[in-house]
């Protein structure tokens, strides 16, 4: 296919997307009150309302919509391809991602059976009236939940990717030019350091960055300060692919949270807070299992946390209405995972009492709230949350959790990290391989989760800047092996795993902006 | 693709089993030279003019396609030309970028014309060490249809002639603008109307109800 067929098949999907949405009326309300003005004149009538709506802001609008559909496209594809080659193209991964649902899944159904409790079930009115009065304080719940348990914890998951093999693979060389130390044994393309010093060109050292030219010892007239009005420029301006481009070199503590919900298009209007309320009636009216695991996860990790604790109830919240959300359903047409299907009443095979479950198809996993803590820093009202936690996790975070051959993959990472770490610190692997500490099984932790909860939140939101910025989840994978690089040192006095767990236990006194930094620009290749 | 409304069906051939060239005499050391060899004949007797060669990548790396060509005529010779040459189907040998994928071959991307063809040759590439085998699969060509040729307007028709009319306009607006001017207007809000969305509805119960047991499996 040609690039011209390309780009009108493109140009006709988004805009069969952005038909009948929010905005499509809006822009049609404008241009049918913008008749009445002077200006418009009859003769030159599509002219003259188009140069409207570019001086109204409207089309900068549409240029952000047009922005966002972009970013959660199908990829490009061959018209004979089929749907399941858009999720993922490499046969054996899709097998894997089938095989480890079926897991969960069953393990799913075991704790639903053996706990007597049912998957989804509708509250009584009386349950539902004391649900909707709590509404903002269910922290303050304590209920039974010691006889749940997470589904699966990141460390199973890790095995999984481990004992991923692609069956065409040649391994049987036991010396080879490309024989690679690490666990993960699929051979995906991943970036070295000379392709990511092209690709991240803003973090050079040369060119000034939040997260280390903001430094209190260093003048704000330096860099700081002009920066900061970059910043504001761009947001009057209110450009997504702008905000973007800005958000590479770290986004001030003040402007972050309006230039997040720019880069995400995330708006909070009447029709996303309606849509907000009505996933909170949907809580409100059925009680589902997942939601006890919900609760579970956060009592567990954020609760815990000395700087998330405070927001335990906005995740409550957050968390029960992302389950509820069944617009999320449409990211499954590029994510490798499949939502688990179920049919109500028991009536097997009956399309028509076919459901998903839970509604948005993700099941939460042992640490999943940590995606959304941090958030909770930069908004404060639920609905606004909502929508930008929505959003990053359809563009980011769910490429975490599934496997796929994508570049953004926790699998791609995984193997970036462990590449990036041989080719440039060959010492420190082999010793920690020597004393059974494979360092992928200390950092998946760290890149499953996004750091969430590793670092300390200032820098966390530095780091996912850059995720934004970039869009891609490499940074991750560069983080990790960056702080291998900085306690190599101390690594190679270790003698045993859990002394090598011990030296990296505690990551919250780092600074991830130089330690990216040098790990880029400063190492010698 | 070709963008005409009918279904273009793949032309029926025959895709010999894929030769694997080896380095050496004896079959018991069959050192692998990364080159495969898949011969795809076309009926015998029915030259084809290929419009599109569709296939799915299995590890490829490289691809060189060459075409038997028979010129028109009774007697004339065959001849074998080469119509793309090492065409990178995997951005990396190693990797597995692009080994799964689906691709297509255009006529235009050929550097001959791919009519009167009667077999086609497909060279595959893969210089990697990293893989088992590899080969190409789901191999189709599309036949080139030519298109309808335009209707000829009867000589009559082109006899009439346009009479103009130039009405006494005073003050009043040329009617061709104000016409097109008001063609815009109606499309404006025909597009209105016509407000078809993809916006999905939100609910997740069927009609009230979500009550779930089991989780299915298959």
């Amino acid at each position: 296919m040609d690039g011209g067929t390309e780009l009108s098949l493109s140009i006709a999907h988004i805009v069969q997307r952005l038909k009948g949405s929010h905005l499509h009326s809006q822009i049609e309300r404008q241009a049918k009150d913008c008749l009445h003005q002077p200006e418009i004149k009859l003769e030159s009538l599509k002219d003259d309302v188009r140069s409207f709506l570019k001086t109204s802001g409207w089309e900068r609008k549409l240029q952000n919509a047009v922005y966002r559909e972009l970013h959660v496209q199908l990829p490009r594809s061959h018209p004979t391809a089929p749907p399941e080659h858009l999720k993922e193209p490499l046969a054996y991964m899709r097998k894997a991602q089938a095989s480890w649902e079926k897991r969960v899944l069953k393990s799913l159904n075991s704790m639903s059976t053996e706990l007597e409790v049912p998957l989804a079930r509708m509250r009584p009115a009386a349950e539902q009236k004391e649900l909707a009065n709590k509404w903002n304080e269910m922290g303050t719940d304590e209920p039974d939940l010691s006889r749940f348990r997470p589904v699966y914890a990141p460390k199973d998951f890790l095995e999984v990717l481990i004992s991923l093999r692609n069956p065409n693979h040649d391994s049987s060389e036991d010396i080879s030019a490309r024989s690679h130390w690490g666990l993960i044994q699929v051979p995906l393309n991943v970036r070295d350091i000379p392709q990511l010093r092209q690709a991240y060109a803003e973090l050079n050292l040369t060119t000034g960055q939040l997260g280390i030219d903001d430094h209190a010892h260093i003048r704000p007239d330096l860099f700081e300060s002009e920066y900061v009005q970059v910043g504001k420029k761009v947001l009057a301006e209110q450009d997504s692919a702008a905000a973007q481009q800005y958000s590479r070199q770290g986004c001030p503590t003040g402007l972050r949270a309006d230039l997040w919900a720019l880069i995400l298009n995330s708006t909070n209007q009447p029709q996303d807070v309606m849509h907000y309320e009505q996933l909170t009636a949907g809580v409100i009216q059925h009680d589902l299992l997942v939601d006890n695991l919900i609760y579970k996860d956060v009592k567990l990790t954020a609760s815990n946390d000395d700087y998330y604790f405070v927001f335990e109830d906005f995740l409550y919240q957050v968390l029960l209405c992302f389950s509820r959300d069944t617009a999320v359903l449409d990211h499954f047409k590029y994510n490798s995972a499949t939502p688990p299907k179920s049919y109500i009443q028991g009536k097997v095979g009956d399309e028509e009492c076919a459901v998903v479950y839970p509604p948005n198809g993700v099941i939460p996993f042992h640490g999943f709230s940590m995606y959304v803590a941090p958030l909770c820093f930069l908004y404060n009202e639920p609905s606004k949350l909502y929508s930008v936690f929505r959003e990053m996790y359809i563009r980011y975070f769910f490429r975490l959790h599934s496997i796929s051959s994508s570049p953004s993959g926790i699998v791609s990472l995984c193997l970036q990290f462990e590449r990036l770490l041989q080719t440039h610190l060959p010492q420190l692997f082999y010793h920690l391989r020597e004393i059974g500490a494979q360092p992928l099984r200390i950092a998946f932790k760290w890149m499953v989760r996004g750091f969430s909860g590793y670092l300390s939140t200032d820098q966390l939101l530095l780091l996912w800047d850059r995720i934004l910025g970039y869009d891609s989840l490499e940074v991750v994978a560069v983080l990790a092996a960056a702080v291998f690089a900085f306690r190599a040192e101390n690594l190679m006095e270790v003698t045993s795993l859990a002394s090598a767990e011990a030296v990296l236990a505690d990551l919250s006194t780092l600074k991830v902006v130089p330690l990216i930094q040098i790990f880029l620009f400063a190492t010698a290749i | 693709m070709s963008e005409s409304g009918d279904e273009i069906k793949p032309v029926s051939c025959t895709i010999k089993p894929p030769v694997y060239l080896h380095i050496g005499e004896t079959k018991t050391d069959p050192a692998h030279s990364g080159v495969c060899v898949v011969d795809v004949t076309l009926p015998f007797g029915k030259p084809v003019n290929v419009e599109e060669i569709t296939f799915k990548n299995y590890y490829t790396a490289y691809l060189t396609v060459r075409l038997l060509r028979r010129s028109p005529g009774q007697e004339a010779p065959s001849k074998w030309s080469t119509a793309l040459r090492d065409l990178p189907l995997m951005d990396n040998p190693h990797t597995e970028g692009g080994s799964q994928d689906y691709y297509s071959i255009h006529r235009t991307q050929m550097q001959v014309e791919p009519d009167n063809v009667t077999s086609v040759r497909l060279i595959l590439r893969q210089p990697s060490a990293a893989w088992l085998t590899f080969s190409l699969e789901e191999i189709k060509i599309y036949p080139h249809t030519e298109p309808d040729p335009e209707k000829e307007v009867s000589d009559w028709l082109s006899d009439l002639t346009l009479v103009d009319n130039h009405p006494d306009l005073e003050g009043l607006p040329d009617p061709q603008t104000v016409s097109s001017s008001l063609q815009q207007m109606w499309a404006l809000t025909e597009v209105m109307q016509s407000n078809q969305t993809t916006a999905s509805i939100g609910r997740f119960d069927v009609d009230g109800c979500y009550d779930i047991n089991l989780l299915s499996l298959t």
